[in-house]
């Protein structure tokens, strides 16, 4: 039996277009999912609940609109659902949401958790491997494939190509996109979703030593030089190597 | 003056290039580096001496035989002195880095592409914003290639602490590339593919540039999603692999937004593709409006005849 944690985050749909305006990104028209390496992330975690028996609890941070992806996971099929968050908190650094976020994993009495490899948001990757080391447990991220025969074994890159590694103990692992089809919620699963009660837990944060200045659109490039056909071909690969310097 | 801490990048078994990269944006950040090597072997750290640097240590573990994120930060931060910390925004250095702030208590910035005195830039949204952030105090960071130039060379004044970690985890088997060919993520120069090659076969084509060049080749989500010949770890894109190479060269790719979150901070890129309206020009510094089949031919002589 294991007591299973999955780590899921609201963001912005992946094909949403990302409007600045000012000096901060617009999100007040955007459709929110959950972060799509999190899918991985609950699937692998609905396996291992599988193989070993036990229950799956996804666990977000954030203010009550995070509650949709909750229900989205319950929906997939995870057992328990809740939400970590302080009134007080806001633009927590990666320092708060990581210690955050370990104190809620402790209180659930978890022996495993899953997260996507980064979140489709910051692109950063620092939540799994941060909160393990806050818990003194081993991680091992960007998996593409786990089995649970006895143990947890998973599939990671590594400079030579892909090495199987197994786990002993308590750890965060964080899953990429991988081989594994995720499964979607059926009518049965988005039924009891509605019904869900998401649990809310607090927590203490360490106050943020990084903070937002602005945010911007990426820079514009200068027009670039467009030709037609492909003989020019050969009139690029100069210009790679005589005007851009790359070849 | 501030202290910082870079964490030098390791490639085949050697000090990468971007470590020299890591020391400007030390120098950036107003701070004085110490490099730490993490090793075996001690002899690896003697190419880790740059100007600039006030020492290099080379933390001698059994560790770092394999992978393993717990000891690594572990024996990284029992050796390394106090500052800020600095690594490469490689998947695994940005692992380690995020584990040794966590230990340490610090906050992470990753990806960073620009420095301006305590603030810092980096992409979000995949690219398609940008976000600066202001320090106030020490933090970790990863500082992505190609954006510094690299420091010069000195010789390294190196010295060895013994230091490794407990172990949690055992690499059972490791299964090497079927191509010996670069992977998207660590390669300067890349070839990507999209729905337009037609059929996976195709990348045959492409695969024969990569080789002139020594470049890795890439494809689009369509053509992942396609074909199953393509595997994911070729995808380059919002769900796939975040690239910047020096050059980055789009056959047969529309430029959905999915794909140029991916690689549109490459430093050069090159489209071919037969529709003039396709989104990809409009981020391309040459562009080709013409078959891959024609072309793929004379870019390939090309670019032969440049490396004969």
């Amino acid at each position: 039996m294991a007591n299973i944690v999955v780590l899921v985050k609201r963001v912005p749909d992946t094909n949403a277009r990302i409007v600045v305006s000012g000096d901060r990104v617009d999100l007040s028209a955007i459709k929110w999912v959950i972060s799509p390496y999190d899918e991985f992330a609950i699937e692998t975690a609905l396996q291992h609940k599988e193989a070993a028996g036990g229950t799956v609890t996804a666990l977000t941070l954030g203010p009550s609109d995070a509650d949709k992806v909750l229900k989205d996971a319950k929906a997939i099929g995870v057992d328990e659902i809740v939400r970590v968050w302080d009134e007080s908190w806001n633009d927590l650094d990666s320092n708060g949401v990581q210690s955050a976020l370990a104190q809620a994993i402790t209180g659930l009495g978890a022996e495993v958790v899953y997260c996507g490899k980064t979140a489709a948001d910051t692109g950063a990757g620092s939540t799994g491997p941060g909160v393990a080391e806050r818990l003194g447990w081993a991680s091992v991220s960007n998996i593409t494939n786990a089995s649970f025969d006895g143990g947890i074994t998973v599939t990671t890159p590594v400079e030579a190509g892909s090495a199987r590694v197994s786990v002993s103990g308590n750890a965060v692992i964080s899953c990429d996109k991988g081989s594994m089809k995720v499964r979607k919620p059926n009518v049965k699963g988005i039924m009891m979703a509605k019904r869900a009660q998401v649990k809310l837990v607090s927590a203490e944060a360490p106050s943020s030593t990084v903070s937002i200045v602005s945010q911007s659109p990426p820079p514009a490039k200068p027009a670039g030089k467009k030709f037609e056909g492909a003989s020019s071909a050969e009139e690029v690969a100069r210009l790679l190597r005589d005007e851009a310097n790359v070849i | 003056m501030t202290e910082s801490v870079i964490i030098a990048e390791l490639n085949k078994g050697t000090v990468a290039a971007v470590t020299a990269e890591l020391v400007s944006a030390a120098l950036a950040l107003g701070t004085t580096p110490t490099v730490v090597v993490p090793c075996t072997e001690a002899s690896v750290a003697d190419s880790a001496g740059f100007e600039g640097v006030s020492r290099t240590i080379a933390v001698k573990g059994e560790c770092f035989t394999n992978y393993d994120a717990a000891s690594w930060a572990a024996a990284i931060d029992a050796a390394a002195p106090s500052g800020i910390v600095i690594a490469a925004a490689t998947p695994q250095s940005k692992d380690v880095a995020a584990r040794v702030a966590a230990r340490r208590g610090l906050s992470i910035v990753q990806d960073v592409v620009a420095i301006e005195g305590m603030n810092l830039t980096s992409p979000i949204y995949s690219g398609k914003a940008m976000q600066t952030v202001a320090l106030s105090g020490d933090a970790a960071i990863s500082v992505r290639a190609n954006v510094f130039p690299p420091a010069v060379s000195s010789t390294a004044s190196v010295s060895v602490v013994d230091q490794s970690g407990d172990v949690a985890t055992a690499v059972q088997d490791i299964i090497a590339r079927a191509s010996a060919r670069l992977d998207v993520s660590e390669a300067n120069i890349i070839i990507s593919g999209g729905r337009g090659m037609g059929s996976p076969d195709n990348f045959s084509h492409l695969e024969k540039i990569a080789d002139t060049l020594g470049a890795a080749v890439g494809a689009s989500r369509a053509a992942v999603d396609t074909w199953e010949e393509i595997p994911h770890s070729m995808q380059v894109g919002q769900t796939g692999k975040t690239v910047n190479p020096n050059l980055y060269i789009a056959v047969g790719i529309s430029g959905a937004i999915q794909h140029l979150a991916g690689m549109r901070s490459s430093k050069y890129i090159v489209a071919v593709n037969k529709d003039a309206d396709a989104p990809i020009f409009a981020h391309a510094d040459y562009g080709i409006v013409a078959t891959w089949e024609d072309t793929l031919p004379v870019l390939e002589s090309a670019f032969s005849s440049m490396m004969a």
